[in-house]
C-alpha cells in the first residue's frame, strides 16, 4: 500500500500533543489531589482544594480519553501491544482514576466526619498512584520493551519495574506535584496558598534533580533516544523544559502564580516534546528482543488516518475555543457557594 | 476458567455496569434542557419553580454522571488490555469512533457540565441554559459515536482484510453500516425513556407523599410526556431494529426468536420455555403463540419464510436460552411501560393524573422498569452476536490478549468487581438522600396552591356540619 508519510508523521505528533495536553491540563488535577491531605487540613480547606479543579478536571481528563482513542485509530498495534503488556499498571491506573473521579462528587454529598476523611483518602491515592504510574509507563518506552514475534509484550511484571522507570514515575510525579501547586497558588489564597508554595518549590527541585538524573541515565538506559540530539535544533526542547522549570522556580520565590504555573506548564511539554523527538520514527522501541513499533509499521490506512485529521481539524478548535472560555469564567481564587463540592 | 472466559466476565461486568449510568443520564440531560427552557422562558409564570426543579434535576444528573465517567475510562481501555488481538485487527475501523467520541462529544459534555455545575451563581442565566443543552447535545453525540462502533461490529461494512488486518475501504458504508440508525434510534429512544421514567418515578413519589409539590407536580408532566412518546418509539425503533437483524444476521435473528426450523408463515412466540443449544432437545412444555405473525411483522407477509438455526453450523450459533430469555423478557417489560404511560397519557389528557393514586403508585414502581429493559436489551444485542466479536468476520475467541495470563485478568476482575460493588451500593445511598432531601425548599404558599387537585390520602373532607 502506498502510505502517505505526512499522515503518519501528522499523528504522531498529534497522539503526542494530546497526552501533553493531557499532562499538563490534567496534571495539576492529580498534583492538587497528591497533596489534598498536606496542603489542605480543615474540610473548609478541602472544599477549596477539590473546587479549585471542579469545573475543570472532567474536560482534562477527556484529554486523556482522546489520547487512548487516537492512539487506538492511529496505531492500533502499540495500543493493544502497550494497553495488554503493561495489563497490571493499567489496571491500578484505571482503578485509581475511577476513585478520584468519584470521590470529589461522593464527598460532597453527605457531612459525616468519617465519610469525608475516607473519600479525602481515595481522592489523595487516587491522585498519587496515576501521577507515578504514567511516568512508569513512559520510563518503559524510553527504555524499550521485549517483544515477541508477534509484537506482543514479552516480558514480566515485575520487568516493568526496573530503577529507571521509576525514577522516570517519581519525576512524572514531581511534575505534577509543581504543577498543581502552582494552580493553587493562583486559585487559593492564604494559608492553603503558602503551603501550595512552599510544595511547589519541593516539586520543582525534585522534579529538576530527577529530570538531570533521568537524562544523563538515559544515556546507558536508552542510547538510542540520544540520536535524534545530533543537531542543534532538537536541542529547543529540552532548552524549554529546563527554561520552565527555572522560571518556574523563580517565579515561585516571587510569589508570581501566574507566572510559575506557565514555567511548569512549559516545562512538561518540553519534556514531552523531547520524548517525542527522541522517539520518533518508533512508538515503542524493543528492548533485548525483537522489532521495534515503528510509526510507519503500526500506522492505520490513509484513509483512516485522514478521516481522522479532518476530525481533528474540525473539532480541537472548537474544543480549545470552549475549553479557553470556561478557564476564564472561573479565573480568580475558588469561592465556595452552596453548589460547590 | 481460562483467560478468554475471565476476559468476557470482566467485559459483561463493566458494560453491564457501566451502561447504567449513562442510559439514565442521557435521558436526564434531555428532561434539564426542557426544564431549562421552561425556566429562561417563564413558562406560566412559574420561572422559580422550573428553576429548582432543573437545579434539583441537574444534581442527581451530576451524580449519575460521575459515576458513568468513572468507569467509563475502564471501557475504552479494556479493548487493549485485554483484547489485544482484536484492538490489532480492527484498529483502522474501530478506534476512530471512539477518537471522535472524545474530539467531538465527549469534551462538550465533560467541560459543559464543569459550567452547569459550578456556574449557577456565577455565570447568567442563558449561559446555563446554554450549557445544559450542550451537555445533552454531547451525550446524544457521544451515543452516535459508540453507536456507530459497536454497529460495525454487528454488521461491518466498508473495509477488506488485508494481512490478517481489517482495513478502511469507505468511511460512510463503515460508518453507516446496516445496523447503525436502526441502533441508535433504538439505544437513544430507550435511554431517553429511562431517565424520563426516574423523573417520573420520583416526582409521583412526592405528590404521593405531598413533599416538594410545586417541583414535583412541574416536572411529572414533562417526564410523563417524555416517557410515554420514549415508550411508542421503543416499539416503532425495535421493530426497525428487529427487521434489520432478520436481513443482516439470520442466525442471530433465529436466535433471539428461538427457531430451529426454516419455515413459512411462522408464528411469533410470546411466552414458552428457552431453547436449548441442542435441537435433539427441544424444551417440550406450554407455549404461547400466535400464527404467523413473525413472518408478518418481519418481512410484512404473513407467509414469508424466515431461516432457523439448522441453517447454520452448530459451533456459529449464538447461546439460544440467554438470547431468546433477554429478548422476550424485554419486549415484557417494554408492554407493560407503555401501558403504564398509555394509562398516564389518558389521565393528563384528562386533567386526572394527580388524583389517580393509584396510578402514581404504579409509576413509582415502574421507575427501574426502562433500565432493566436496556440490560435485557444490550444482552440480547451482544450474546446474539456471539460466537462472533465481529460478525461473520472474526471470533470472539480470537481477540483475546494472547499475553495477559489467566491470573492478572482474575486479579483484575476481582479489583473491578470490589470498585463496582462501592461505587453501586454508594451511588444509591447517596441517591436515597438526594431524592430524600429533594430540591430546594418552596417559597411560603407555592406547594399548597391548587392542593385540591391532589390524590386524597383520606376520603375527601365531608361538608362542615354547621354550615348547614
Amino acid at each position: 500500500m502506498a502510505e502517505n508519510d505526512f499522515l503518519q508523521a501528522a499523528w504522531f505528533l498529534l497522539v503526542g500533543v494530546l497526552l501533553a495536553g493531557y499532562a499538563v491540563l490534567d496534571g495539576f488535577d492529580l498534583g492538587v489531589g497528591m497533596q489534598h491531605l498536606v496542603t489542605a487540613r480543615t474540610d473548609e480547606e478541602r472544599r477549596i482544594l477539590m473546587n479549585s479543579i471542579g469545573p475543570v478536571w472532567d474536560g482534562n481528563e477527556v484529554w486523556l480519553i482522546t489520547a487512548g482513542g487516537a492512539l487506538f485509530a492511529a496505531f492500533p498495534k502499540v495500543y493493544a501491544t502497550t494497553f495488554s503488556g503493561f495489563y497490571l499498571a493499567m489496571m491500578l491506573i484505571l482503578a485509581a482514576l475511577i476513585l478520584r473521579a468519584v470521590s470529589m462528587e461522593f464527598r460532597s454529598k453527605a457531612e459525616g466526619r468519617r465519610w469525608r476523611a475516607a473519600w479525602d483518602v481515595a481522592f489523595s491515592a487516587g491522585s498519587v498512584v496515576p501521577a507515578i504510574l504514567f511516568g512508569v509507563a513512559i520510563g518503559n518506552v524510553m527504555r524499550g520493551i521485549p517483544l515477541d514475534a508477534n509484537g506482543d509484550y514479552a516480558g514480566t511484571f515485575a520487568g516493568l519495574l526496573s530503577p529507571f522507570a521509576l525514577a522516570v514515575g517519581l519525576l512524572s510525579a514531581s511534575i505534577f506535584l509543581a504543577q498543581g501547586s502552582a494552580w493553587l497558588m493562583l486559585k487559593t489564597e492564604g494559608a492553603v496558598a503558602g503551603r501550595a508554595r512552599r510544595a511547589a518549590v519541593a516539586g520543582i527541585a525534585a522534579a529538576l534533580v530527577l529530570w538531570v538524573v533521568v537524562t544523563v541515565w538515559s544515556r546507558a538506559e536508552a542510547p538510542g533516544l540520544w540520536d535524534a540530539f545530533g543537531g542543534i535544533l532538537p536541542w529547543a526542547a529540552p532548552v524549554v523544559a529546563a527554561a520552565g522549570l527555572g522560571a518556574a522556580g523563580l517565579a515561585v520565590r516571587a510569589n508570581r502564580a501566574g507566572l510559575a504555573f506557565l514555567g511548569t506548564s512549559s516545562a512538561i511539554a518540553g519534556m514531552m516534546a523531547t520524548l517525542g523527538l527522541g522517539l520518533w520514527p518508533e512508538l515503542v522501541p524493543a528492548r533485548e528482543a525483537g522489532e521495534p513499533l515503528t510509526v510507519a509499521a503500526t500506522a492505520s490506512s490513509d484513509l483512516t488516518l485522514t478521516v481522522m485529521l479532518i476530525v481533528a481539524i474540525v473539532g480541537m478548535p472548537l474544543v480549545i475555543a470552549y475549553t479557553t472560555w470556561v478557564y476564564r469564567a472561573f479565573r480568580g481564587k475558588v469561592r465556595i457557594d452552596e453548589h460547590s463540592y | 476458567l481460562d483467560v478468554e472466559q475471565l476476559a468476557r466476565i470482566q467485559f459483561a461486568v463493566t458494560i453491564a455496569f457501566h451502561f447504567f449510568f449513562p442510559s439514565i443520564s442521557i435521558g436526564l440531560a434531555a428532561l434539564i434542557v426542557i426544564l431549562e427552557t421552561m425556566r429562561v422562558r417563564n413558562v406560566r409564570g412559574r420561572a422559580e419553580t422550573y428553576d429548582r426543579a432543573a437545579s434539583f434535576w441537574t444534581r442527581i444528573f451530576a451524580l449519575t454522571f460521575a459515576v458513568g465517567v468513572a468507569t467509563g475510562i475502564v471501557m475504552e481501555f479494556q479493548f487493549g488490555t485485554n483484547w489485544a488481538e482484536y484492538s490489532t485487527f480492527v484498529g483502522d475501523i474501530f478506534g476512530a469512533p471512539l477518537a471522535a467520541e472524545g474530539i467531538l462529544a465527549f469534551f462538550l459534555e465533560s467541560t459543559f457540565l464543569g459550567v452547569l455545575l459550578f456556574g449557577r451563581d456565577r455565570l447568567g442565566s442563558r449561559v446555563r441554559w446554554f450549557a445544559a443543552l450542550m451537555v445533552s447535545v454531547g451525550t446524544l453525540l457521544s451515543a452516535v459515536w459508540i453507536i456507530i462502533a459497536n454497529s460495525w461490529m454487528q454488521t461491518p461494512a466498508g473495509f477488506e482484510v488485508i494481512d490478517g488486518r481489517a482495513r478502511l475501504t469507505d468511511f460512510f458504508a463503515a460508518a453507516l453500516n446496516d445496523s447503525t440508525i436502526p441502533r441508535y434510534l433504538h439505544t437513544v429512544a430507550a435511554a431517553l425513556t429511562a431517565g424520563a421514567f426516574v423523573a417520573l418515578g420520583v416526582s409521583a413519589w412526592y405528590v404521593l407523599r405531598r413533599r416538594h409539590l410545586s417541583v414535583a407536580r412541574a416536572v411529572l408532566p414533562v417526564a410523563l410526556v417524555m416517557a410515554f412518546i420514549g415508550a411508542g418509539g421503543m416499539f416503532a425503533t425495535g421493530d426497525i431494529s428487529a427487521k434489520q437483524v432478520a436481513v443482516t444476521q439470520p442466525a442471530k435473528f433465529a436466535g433471539i426468536m428461538g427457531i430451529y426450523s426454516t419455515a413459512s408463515g411462522v408464528p411469533m412466540t410470546l411466552w414458552a420455555l428457552p431453547p436449548t443449544q441442542d435441537p435433539a432437545a427441544l424444551p417440550q412444555g406450554p407455549e404461547i403463540q400466535v400464527a404467523r405473525l413473525l413472518s408478518f411483522m418481519t418481512f410484512g407477509d404473513w407467509n414469508a419464510p424466515i431461516q432457523g438455526l439448522e441453517e447454520f453450523p452448530a459451533p456459529d450459533w449464538p447461546p439460544v436460552a440467554i438470547s431468546f430469555l433477554t429478548y422476550h423478557n424485554m419486549v415484557l417489560l417494554g408492554t407493560l411501560m407503555l401501558l403504564v404511560m398509555a394509562f398516564g397519557a389518558y389521565y393528563l389528557w384528562q386533567r386526572t393524573i394527580f388524583r389517580r393514586p393509584f396510578w402514581l403508585r404504579a409509576a413509582v414502581l415502574a421507575t427501574p422498569l426502562p433500565i432493566i429493559a436496556i440490560q435485557l436489551g444490550w444482552a440480547t444485542a451482544e450474546v446474539g452476536r456471539q460466537p462472533w466479536i465481529v460478525y461473520g468476520v472474526m471470533r470472539t475467541a480470537d481477540g483475546v490478549s494472547r499475553v495477559v495470563p489467566a491470573e492478572q485478568v482474575a486479579l483484575s476482575l476481582g479489583l473491578l468487581v470490589g470498585m463496582y460493588v462501592l461505587l453501586g451500593s454508594v451511588w444509591l445511598f447517596l441517591m436515597r438522600r438526594e431524592l430524600g432531601h429533594g430540591p430546594a425548599p418552596s417559597p411560603e404558599g407555592a406547594d399548597e396552591a391548587g392542593l385540591d387537585e391532589l390524590p386524597r390520602r383520606e376520603p375527601a373532607l365531608r361538608p362542615d356540619p354547621t354550615a348547614a
